[in-house]
């Protein structure tokens, strides 16, 4: 399965190398290399490039690539998903996944990477499993180890790798037992010049941050689960009960974890919360174009929109801008064309707009295509689709847990055409 | 390319002076300057803290080597100083000395030789922990040499009691096989081992190498196939996506087409749009019998739909797109698009994969074509692939939508892009001939764009599409020979040049005219646009040469005298062929035939096309190629193979006995509990024991309920079916009896289920957690029991027992009911956890995880008794009233109790709150409480379930029953049989236990038995009614041999029944000699009773 692993930082070097079989030069990275080169965005690079002897499967993540190096056939999906998870685990491990954090724990990344894989084939990618192995790096920890010389290696199998709730480790203790569940629904969607709705969804998550002590056993009702049309679970997840029933029932794993992810069936129309009315026009032969935003409120449930970000990849002969915002901060990049501008909350009364006028550079035509606006928001205390827990309730231990629930509303992919 | 080594120069030369550097420090520094030498420099002190003494310094050592491996430099040459710490106490240490000894092992074989005695120490350590790791690090390092060490490493680990370990086994085997392909043969036995393996945490790696190793061998697969998608759903999710890919191939060669016959998978693109409805039409012409087993596979596999993890949903979407009935691959459709959620590189893949299947089947996505809108957002190789996709789902109904979105995608920035929109504008010109018109207008219209590729590639697919019917668009081609003036694009110019020689016959009166322009302007003209001109002209000249003769010598002539060379020497070719003079050849006769020759109209498809000839979801499907190692997907054969292949035997010895084989057979169902709820589990195991009830009818239930029925149960129908006839009446007749408890618990389970919120889900799932076992599998009986039972369902099953195929048919119905189709039981006595209580641990033990199986096995009750005896009545309860009866199930709050089942109903007028027992009242005996009842409403009941410590005595257990209000005092006294658990031995072993308990632990009876219990079948009933005892098989007819153990200490209790017409001698052997002798009474009285 995966032969090996490189890491490229954004400039181009390998900063880490590991084999789980026998060592393949690192010179099969100049094929990904070259792919880089041809590349004009770090996005496009192709996620699979064949080379004579190997396959190169690589991902991006927080401007690293990870590139795994394949030699036969296997689904390209269980790679990627792989590599991913890696990221996840690295993230959860030192709480970002840069170059600079990889390289200071460069010996617990190995590790890690040598419980993830088995000549090749993953081994323990579940969290829990792999923190009572190789325990996460604290400050503290790393004081007392130099003192006392212990490791951050544990001794015993993991508890929840043999076990059927694999996800959760026994004897967890806490003193304040807390159950919180975020629901979080993102709304997709792309508006176009005349402010239609032209393709509109909303997905959902339920994250959710547990801290009881035992084996709590959890059920999750909703008042209206008819609205979730595809969802995913956890592994905790009890799939039938949830066919039958319609209820989450699950043992849930230890900490912070993503209970549930749904989509909201597209019957159901979907309620669009901001508009924009624009104003961007370039004329034939002059080099200045005029630009005007205005950001509003609609079908907000009386929630207010908040963490408002616009940003726009303004055409190539673009110069520069001169705007003023009503509210906010802009920012244009003159090298990569992006503007951006920092809303923060819109106030009805008074709606936030940009206006200004664009300098193209002299001798450039006149752009072909009006720059696509996209919307950054967040609408607290609000599931867009309307989904409601109904009620959560704890079996198999004796005290009471502390529960909350949240919703939130953010803009996923949303999109306004001009 | 696996050996290959380090290459990279600065390594390779500090690697080629390591040798050199042990004898004689100044080579390396003179080969490599002043770099290395500081590297050795460092190296020097590393060695240095690794011979330190302090496992500190050591650690810090190891901890900057592995540094420098991991930035790919070379450390090999401390081979020596590290492999001396292999065998350090501290783990981490250790840890890291594995990292550096697999890395460079290879390069330094003679050394790491000295590593391998640790290892093998290692591998009898009592920490399965440590037996792996060693295990995994023996297998990794590569050393040709110590194959035969590996080989019987992995053979011992493969039997090891730890599952973790068989894992690693199951790992190891293909290191060993790229090591060393001749060992082939010895792996494949292994695998064949391992695949027996009932552990989910084998399951996916043994598979793995299944593949690995010998992937031809797919007879391997037939015994375990059943068992395979039985666990699938308790693997983890890796092992998952390799065992579904790895049963799709297999399903491919072992069941037949579902697809309809005459329809071959490839023509299905015509009629994308397949309703189901013309599905069942045909089928019902061509009956089509789904192999049960294949059926199975589906429904197993249907709840992976819902994985987080990506590869899992994709691996069983190509499973079903493989492999399941046309009309039920919609299922595949939500699930992918939701992919579509996920990471970048996710989407590249699903969108690949979605391109493919929606060539064929436009019908499966089409409800979701705006979630392959494009955004300004997504990566270039994404839009193209939604491009692709939005294409080929484009029809009459919905080409104006898509075509209105093709219009802003033609103005995006990214140009790339906007070319494979004009591309794509051209596919659906020619697939939908009522657009064609407005397709082409609209690109003519782009031919005034700015932008080089844009104008290139609308000019190119407009010649395209002009090529495939030319004659009716000649006034597109008048158009553009009329915004011809307009356009500045060179590449554009050129082609319309092209276009306008090519079909000057169409457009007589402008070419020329169009010429005559270009004339005026040559000189100024880019080169290619020179070039068509002279094209042009030439073409002209053949078909109109009194036109433009003078123009076309004119051109000529300007071009003879043009700096490029291309296109002087492009003139002179024309000249000399199209012009006639004394000098040309036989050229210039087919100057015609040569420049206006029918091109062949380019064909606009799907890059897409065939790409189904791979399998879905590979590497080689995302590739188009083959990559190494693919496996390619048979035809369905014609006609299916031999299905028995699969039946697995029975092996357990007390087949004659229904219920404990029954329970048997689904060893750790209750692993599987996390996706099915104990009511299912409940449901599967009567619809088991009702399958082979009708075993009598066997053929005609297996084939009816060919979808709920698990592969245990058809075994056993057609096993017991191959038994003797006279077996089978006695099983039927014991199994009347059974039916009715059984029933009775489900359906208070049942209501359990519709009242939803009653304690007992936390308890079952509780009990789930703790996993396995064929004995444990009846606990949850008692742990889920504080149900109300639905009063008016109880009937509906008291009339079960009546007829057996009455029985199957009542069974199926509920079952759809519960929606129970796509689950089965998994047959995996999965690995012990730690939530298991730790008392029923040490029990479990040996049932589950050790292969080698241990002699006694406790095995689940072969009769229930259903009465109930009072505890409470409801005049002195004040309205509560009380039963208890006893589950004979082992306790799963101890393996010391005795469990019992609690029904408590309410018969006042008011709701009862708060009830419980008492904390206090307990008399000596240990008494696990249920937990307190909130409130009972009036005429309610509810069960619940406790477990009671007797100590193996039948005093009785005295406790204080407790409403809000009052409080009772009630007692259990519970008769000697129920403090039995029935175990299950060999005729053997029985003979040699109970030679082991004569004297005084022995105590017999003679009886007159009355003739109508003198039958086999009423003795066994008879004495399993009394008495908690597992049915032992005997091989002399008129002896009955029956084994239990005591709940508490656990002491055998043998009993034997030797019938000698008259008379009967009913021996007891067992250390309890009191309970010897109180059983020995109570058996008595059984059977000299005559009533039945």
């Amino acid at each position: 399965m995966i032969h090996s692993l490189f890491l490229v930082n954004a400039s181009g070097d390998i900063f880490l190398e590991k084999h789980w079989k026998s060592v393949v030069s690192r010179s099969v990275c100049d094929y990904f290399f070259e792919a880089l080169e041809r590349a004009t965005e770090p996005e496009n690079v192709p996620p699979v490039i064949p080379t004579p002897h190997h396959f190169l499967i690589n991902v991006l993540r927080h401007r690293i690539y990870f590139v795994a190096v394949i030699q036969s056939e296997v689904p390209p999906l269980f790679v990627i998903e792989f590599l991913h998870r890696v990221v996840d685990t690295f993230q959860d491990y030192f709480g970002v996944c840069t170059e600079a954090a990889i390289k200071d724990n460069v010996v617990v990344v190995y590790e890690l990477l040598e419980e993830m894989l088995d000549n090749g084939f993953p081994l323990a990618t579940e969290s829990n499993i792999l923190k009572e192995l190789i325990k996460p790096p604290t400050i503290l920890r790393t004081v007392v180890n130099t003192i006392t010389g212990s490791t951050n290696v544990g001794e015993q199998l993991p508890t929840g790798q043999l076990s059927v709730v694999p996800w959760r480790r026994t004897g967890v203790k806490y003193t304040n037992n807390e159950a919180y569940f975020d629901v979080v629904e993102e709304i997709d969607a792309i508006i176009d010049k005349s402010g239609s709705t032209i393709t509109a969804e909303i997905q959902g998550v339920i994250d959710a941050c547990v801290k009881l002590t035992g084996m709590p056993d959890l059920t999750l009702s909703f008042m209206n689960p008819r609205l979730l049309d595809d969802v995913s679970f956890h592994p905790c997840v009890r799939f039938k009960r949830w066919e039958a029933e319609r209820i989450l029932s699950f043992i849930p794993p230890d900490g912070n974890f993503r209970l549930l992810s749904y989509h909201v069936s597209s019957q159901n129309l979907v309620a669009i919360p901001v508009y924009v009315k624009h104003n961007i026009s370039f004329r034939e032969g002059s080099s200045q174009g005029r630009f005007e935003l205005t950001l509003g409120p609609k079908q907000t449930m009386g929630k207010a929109v908040e963490s408002v970000l616009v940003s726009s990849q303004l055409p190539r002969g673009v110069l520069n801008a001169s705007l003023s915002p009503s509210q906010g901060t802009y920012t244009f990049d003159p090298v990569t064309k992006l503007l951006s501008w920092d809303v923060g909350k819109i106030n009805p009364q008074k709606l936030p707009s940009l206006k200004g006028s664009v300098s193209l550079q002299t001798g450039a035509s006149k752009p072909d295509e009006n720059p696509t606006i996209n919307i950054q928001f967040k609408i607290q205390q609000l599931a867009i689709s309307g989904l409601k827990v109904n009620r959560l309730d704890m079996y198999g231990e004796k005290y009471k847990p502390f529960k909350g629930i949240k919703y939130m509303t953010k803009a996923g992919k949303f999109q306004v055409r001009t | 390319m696996s050996n290959n080594n380090v290459s990279y120069n600065e390594q390779v030369s500090l690697e080629s002076g390591v040798d050199a550097a042990q004898e004689n420090s100044s080579i390396p520094a003179s080969v490599s300057g002043g770099l290395f030498s500081a590297d050795y420099k460092k190296n020097e002190d590393l060695k240095e803290m690794l011979e330190s003494n302090k496992d500190s310094q050591k650690l810090e050592a190891m901890k900057r080597i592995v540094g420098l491996i991991a930035k790919g430099k070379n450390a090999s040459e401390l081979f020596p100083a590290v492999v001396k710490n292999v065998a350090s106490k501290n783990i981490e240490l250790k840890k890291l000395v594995y990292v550096y000894l697999v890395r460079y092992a290879e390069e330094q074989q003679d050394l790491a030789l000295l590593s391998i005695s640790t290892f093998q120490r290692a591998l009898k350590d009592p920490n399965q922990l440590i037996r792996a790791s060693a295990l995994r690090v023996l297998s990794s390092i590569r050393v040709p040499i110590i194959v035969p060490i590996m080989m019987l490493s992995i053979k011992e680990a493969s039997t090891d009691l730890s599952p973790y370990v068989r894992k690693t086994a199951a790992h190891a085997i293909q290191k060993l096989y790229s090591l060393d392909p001749d060992q082939k043969e010895h792996l494949i036995e292994v695998i064949e081992k391992l695949l027996k393996d009932k552990s989910t945490l084998v399951a996916g790696s043994v598979v793995m190498a299944f593949e690995e190793v010998c992937p031809e061998r797919i007879d391997l697969i037939h015994k375990n196939y059943r068992k395979l998608c039985n666990l699938l759903v308790d693997v983890e999710e890796w092992g998952q996506v390799v065992i579904i890919h790895m049963l799709t191939r297999y399903a491919r060669t072992q069941f037949v087409s579902p697809w309809r016959e005459d329809a071959v998978f490839d023509e299905n693109s015509e009629k994308a749009f397949y309703d189901s409805e013309e599905e069942r039409k045909v089928e019902q012409v061509k009956p089509y019998i789904m192999d049960p087993d294949h059926r199975l596979l589906l429904r197993n596999t249907k709840p992976l739909f819902q994985s987080r993890n990506t590869a899992v949903v994709m691996a069983v979407s190509q499973l079903y797109w493989h492999l399941a009935p046309k009309h039920e691959l919609n299922i595949i459709t939500k699930s992918l698009v939701r992919l579509l959620r996920s990471h970048r590189e996710v989407q590249f893949i699903v969108l690949q994969n979605i391109a493919t299947m929606s060539i064929q089947r436009k019908g499966m996505f089409e409800p979701f074509m705006k979630s392959f809108y494009v955004r300004s957002t997504d990566a270039t190789h994404i839009k193209i692939l939604k491009l692709e996709i939005l294409t080929n789902l484009a029809n009459e109904a919905n080409i104006s939508t898509i075509l209105r979105e093709f219009q802003t995608y033609v103005k995006s920035q990214d140009k790339a892009f906007a070319a494979a929109t004009i591309q794509a504008i051209g596919r659906c010109a020619t697939d939908i001939s009522e657009v064609t018109d407005t397709c082409l207008n609209g690109l003519v219209l782009l031919l005034s764009n700015r932008d080089e590729t844009v104008v290139a590639e609308s000019v190119v697919v407009i010649k395209k599409l002009l090529q495939t019917q030319p004659s009716q668009h000649s006034d597109i081609i008048k158009h553009m020979a009329k915004l011809f003036d307009n356009i500045t694009v060179s590449m554009a110019r050129a082609s319309i040049l092209w276009l306008m020689g090519e079909y000057c016959e169409h457009v007589p009166k402008i070419a020329p005219d169009v010429l005559r322009k270009m004339a005026k302007t040559f000189t100024s003209e880019e080169d290619i646009v020179k070039l068509q001109t002279v094209n042009l002209a030439a073409k002209l000249y053949l078909t109109n040469s009194k036109q433009t003769k003078l123009l076309t010598q004119y051109i000529l002539n300007l071009g003879k005298y043009d700096q490029n060379y291309d296109i002087r020497d492009r003139t002179r070719f024309i000249r000399q062929l199209i012009v006639p003079n004394e000098k040309s050849g036989a050229l210039s006769k087919y100057a015609r035939r040569i420049l206006m020759a029918p091109k062949p109209a380019p064909v606009l498809q799907s890059a897409f096309k065939d790409r189904d000839r791979f399998q879905l979801g590979t590497l080689s499907h995302t590739l188009n190629s083959q990559a190494i190692g693919y496996l390619e997907l048979s035809d369905w054969p014609a006609v299916a193979p031999d299905q028995s292949v699969r039946i697995v035997e029975v092996v357990e010895p007390v087949k004659e006995t229904g219920a404990p084989v029954h329970g048997k057979s689904k060893p750790g169902k209750s692993s599987e509990k996390f996706y099915s709820d104990s009511e299912e589990e409940e449901e599967e195991e009567e619809e088991g024991s009702s399958s082979e009830d009708s075993s009598s009818s066997s053929e005609e239930s297996e084939s009816e309920s060919e979808s709920e029925e698990n592969s245990d149960d058809s075994n056993k129908s057609s096993s017991s079916q191959s038994d003797s006839e006279k077996k089978k009446k006695t099983l039927k007749n014991k199994k009347l009896q059974q039916q009715k408890p059984d029933g009775k618990d489900r359906k208070q389970k049942n209501g359990n289920a519709v009242k939803g919120e009653s304690r007992s889900e936390s308890e079952s799932a509780s009990e789930s957690s703790s996993s396995e076992s064929s004995s444990e599998s009846g606990s949850e009986l008692d742990s889920d029991s504080d149900s109300d039972s639905g009063t008016d369902q109880k009937k509906n099953t008291r009339s079960k027992p009546v007829q057996s195929t009455l029985v199957t048919k009542v069974e199926k119905k509920e079952v759809s009911l519960l929606d129970l189709d796509d689950f089965s039981p998994a047959a995996v006595p999965s690995p012990k956890s730690s939530i298991l209580s730790p008392s029923l641990l040490s029990d479990l033990q040996g049932l589950s995880i050790s292969p080698t199986q241990s002699a006694l096995q406790a095995s689940s009750p072969v009769f229930v008794p259903e009465t109930s005896h009072e505890l409470l009545h409801r005049m002195t309860g004040k309205g509560l009233s009380a039963q208890y009866r006893f589950t004979r199930q082992p306790c799963i709050y101890g393996n010391s109790m005795v469990s019992l089942q609690l029904t408590l109903s309410n018969s006042s007028d008011q709701a009862l709150e708060n009830i419980h027992i008492s904390e206090k009242s307990s008399t000596g005996q240990n008494i696990h409480r249920f937990n307190a009842i909130e409130r009972l409403e009036p005429q309610a009941s509810v069960t619940v379930s406790m477990g009671v410590d007797f100590n193996d005595s039948t005093q009785a257990a005295n406790f204080q029953l407790c409403t809000k209000e009052d409080e009772f005092s009630v007692s259990i006294q519970p008769a000697v049989g129920e403090l039995l658990l029935p175990i299950t031995v060999s005729e053997a072993d029985f003979s040699k236990e109970q030679g082991k308990l004569l004297g005084m632990n022995e105590s017999s009876a003679t009886i007159t038995m009355t003739p109508e219990n003198v039958s086999s079948q009423s003795v066994n009933r008879k004495v399993v009614s009394v008495a908690n005892l597992g049915v032992i098989p005997s091989s002399q007819e008129n002896i009955h041999r029956f084994a239990g153990k005591t709940v508490s200490s656990g002491c055998l209790v043998l009993v034997s029944v030797a019938l000698k017409d008259p008379d009967a001698v009913i021996t007891i052997n067992t250390e309890r000699t009191v309970m010897g002798s109180m059983l020995l009474r109570q058996l008595k009285t059984a059977l000299t009773n005559s009533d039945p």
